[in-house]
């Protein structure tokens, strides 16, 4: 398995038809006897290089499930999950924290930034657990942060900014390492109508970009900015179709 | 990642919460402190004690009598003091000083002193006792056969009666007759808690069984042995003779510790150096006990950086969930809580020797401390370990979070 996480990495002309993300028969079981819980039952997905897709789905249908093994926070019961080539799904605690940090970039509903610490320390913090240079880290972090339009604001603390700024600070985090992958969950759930513009128009800017983002959410209108809408019922795909994602 | 920055990040969550990391050091500081401080009062007040028992001497017996009638043939008499000086029977005697003993008042032009020991005495007392003069000079063996009226005065009798004039020279009058100061000795180091070794007035014996005690029975007398590693051979030399001389059967032994019983001989012996040894026995049994009871209050700071840090972990459950999204190995958060917890103990245990220093300068409860220098080392490396292994807990239950759950602890 250290093979695969070494080998395939930046061999680009390969990566470029590769999908990022290849999903087959995936379930995933809680508990035991009575209290089982079938969360997922059997989900195969894949998802070309620079797609943007949305997954929606209710409560309850193994949407945050499959957002939790799709960022490598969780392994499958059953099923095999391929991220940008390498075989994940029977990967250890050490090695999915590796992954986590080199292959993905997560962006999360609650935005999830480091308290009493600066935005730019915050856009930093992947690359110092990656073990790259300070100097590099901070011109890095300074880009990302420049990308998403916070440039000035770069040694505000998490509490002196708004909601939208917060978030945005998270999809610089996200996108500073280069990940083959941005996971963004609920990523506009606790903002308001201008700050979700705001976010969503940054995902286009990274699309148009060529990223590959996967957004999950049960917003029909935010799930209307992707190229592509998985639906998930159940622990099952539903529908999965096409659209021009045009505002 | 590289230590210096996990060490970064630990300083930024020791300085994030200020007033309950600083509480925290408090304990550790408390804890070490009173190691520290607590053993160098023990330390002092031991070396105390040795430095007064040494100015009495440790190379002398006090051969002294019990008996309680004054002629009993037991007693102690000026013939059973020379019969020990017998370089054939005793070849460990080097000196022998026997001692009359009273408490009469002195007066010159005037002034009044009740002075607390008058002896009586010959010269070699001031060698073997440890007493050399600061003024004057003793008196002669001739003075004693002779029965000259000469004295020589303790530093404390010399004050009183002559204030800050030159007492050499001078008269005093003692139990009606009159006596020519003839030297003073030099002050001796007191130890809080004793009497006075100041506070006394030597003279010839015969001169004061003339004058003063009768020419009875002697009530002290001083062996000096001739090294201080010849003591107990020259106290067994001293028991076979005395014994020999009283009658008393062969197997009989006197050493002023464990109480009279009922055929204890009519004499007790006193040995310096056994003193010594009982002394700083009792002084290093106190200063283990000071350590013990401050050791308790390390143990207690060290539980408190525990609970501490278990808070500080259950607080920032959510944080760590975040780093260990962004890809932070569990060595790293190990490392990261470790080195929190060891910063708070380092810290505490650095400004507990600061104010160990700094009390020492003061005399506590009568002893001035005396820092052990292993001590401090002691307590440095306890608080280190205390750090690392008070915090290892909240720690490795940091690190073993997982990512989703501590993602979703609110």
């Amino acid at each position: 398995m250290t093979l695969h996480l070494v080998g395939h990495h930046h061999r680009t002309a390969a990566a470029r038809t590769r999908p990022v993300l290849d999903v087959k028969d995936l379930t995933k079981v809680y508990g035991q006897g009575e209290a089982t819980v079938h969360a997922l039952r059997g989900v195969s997905l894949t998802v070309a290089a620079g797609d943007y897709v949305a997954i929606m789905g209710s409560s309850g249908s193994g949407k945050s499930t499959l957002m939790n093994i799709l960022g490598c926070l969780d392994v499958p019961s059953t099923g095999t999950y391929h991220l940008d080539g390498v075989d994940v799904s029977r990967l250890d605690d050490a090695r999915l924290a590796l992954v986590r940090n080199r292959r993905i970039g997560f962006v999360f509903q609650s935005f999830n930034l480091i308290p009493r610490t600066s935005a730019v320390a915050n856009v930093e913090l992947p690359l110092a657990y990656a073990g790259i240079k300070p100097a590099e880290r901070r011109r890095r972090a300074l880009a990302a942060l420049d990308m998403v339009g916070l440039a000035g604001r770069a040694d505000h603390e998490p509490n002196q900014l708004s909601g939208g700024q917060q978030q945005r600070v998270a999809v610089a985090r996200a996108l500073v390492t280069e990940p083959a992958l941005i996971l963004a969950d609920e990523p506009t759930g606790n903002l308001d109508s201008r700050s979700t513009e705001e976010v969503l128009g940054i995902l286009d800017q990274l699309h148009a970009a060529g990223r590959t983002i996967v957004m999950i959410t049960h917003e029909t209108e935010v799930a209307a900015r992707a190229r592509r809408l998985v639906t998930l019922f159940d622990g099952r795909i539903t529908t999965d179709v096409r659209q021009d994602g045009a505002r | 990642m590289s230590l210096l920055e996990i060490l970064r990040f630990a300083g930024r969550g020791v300085a994030a919460n200020k007033l309950r990391s600083a509480l925290t050091m408090l304990g550790i500081l408390i804890g070490v402190a009173a190691v520290i401080l607590l053993v160098a009062v023990g330390n002092g007040s031991a070396q105390a004690v040795n430095r007064s028992i040494e100015a009495l001497g440790t190379n002398t017996i006090t051969v002294s009598s019990t008996a309680r009638g004054g002629t009993t043939p037991s007693a102690l008499t000026v013939d059973i003091a020379q019969s020990l000086h017998d370089p054939a029977l005793a070849p460990d005697v080097r000196a022998v000083s026997p001692v009359v003993s009273s408490a009469p008042t002195m007066t010159h032009a005037g002034t009044e002193y009740p002075v607390a020991q008058f002896l009586g005495t010959h010269p070699t007392y001031f060698g073997s006792s440890n007493s050399p003069l600061a003024a004057g000079a003793a008196f002669t063996d001739q003075d004693v056969a002779q029965g000259r009226r000469v004295v020589v005065l303790g530093r404390t009798v010399a004050t009183e009666l002559f204030a800050d004039t030159d007492p050499v020279g001078q008269q005093v009058t003692v139990g009606g007759a009159l006596f020519t100061v003839v030297g003073v000795l030099a002050e001796k180091s007191s130890a809080s808690g004793f009497a006075d070794p100041d506070d006394l007035a030597v003279a010839p014996l015969t001169a004061v069984q003339q004058t003063i005690t009768g020419y009875g029975p002697v009530n002290s007398i001083l062996v000096e042995a001739t090294g201080p590693d010849r003591v107990n051979a020259a106290q067994q030399q001293v028991t076979q003779i005395l014994n020999q001389r009283l009658d008393l059967p062969a197997g009989t032994t006197a050493t002023g510790r464990g109480g009279a019983g009922a055929d204890a001989a009519p004499y007790r012996i006193q040995n310096a150096a056994q003193l010594l040894a009982t002394r700083t026995e009792t002084a290093q049994t106190f200063t283990v006990l000071l350590g013990t009871v401050a050791g308790i209050s390390l143990l207690v700071g060290g539980i408190g950086i525990t609970n501490i840090m278990l808070v500080t972990v259950t607080e920032r459950t959510r944080e760590i969930g975040i780093r260990k999204a962004l890809g932070a190995p569990r060595r790293t958060i190990l490392t990261q809580f470790l080195a929190e917890a060891t910063m708070l103990s380092v810290l505490g245990g650095g400004l507990g020797v600061a104010a160990a220093l700094i009390g020492s300068r003061f005399t506590i409860v009568g002893v001035q401390p005396v820092i052990v220098p292993s001590s401090v080392a002691l307590a440095l490396g306890v608080s280190v370990a205390i750090g690392l292994f008070f915090g290892s807990v909240p720690a490795s239950r940091a690190a073993g979070l997982r990512p989703i759950d501590a993602l979703r602890y609110e």
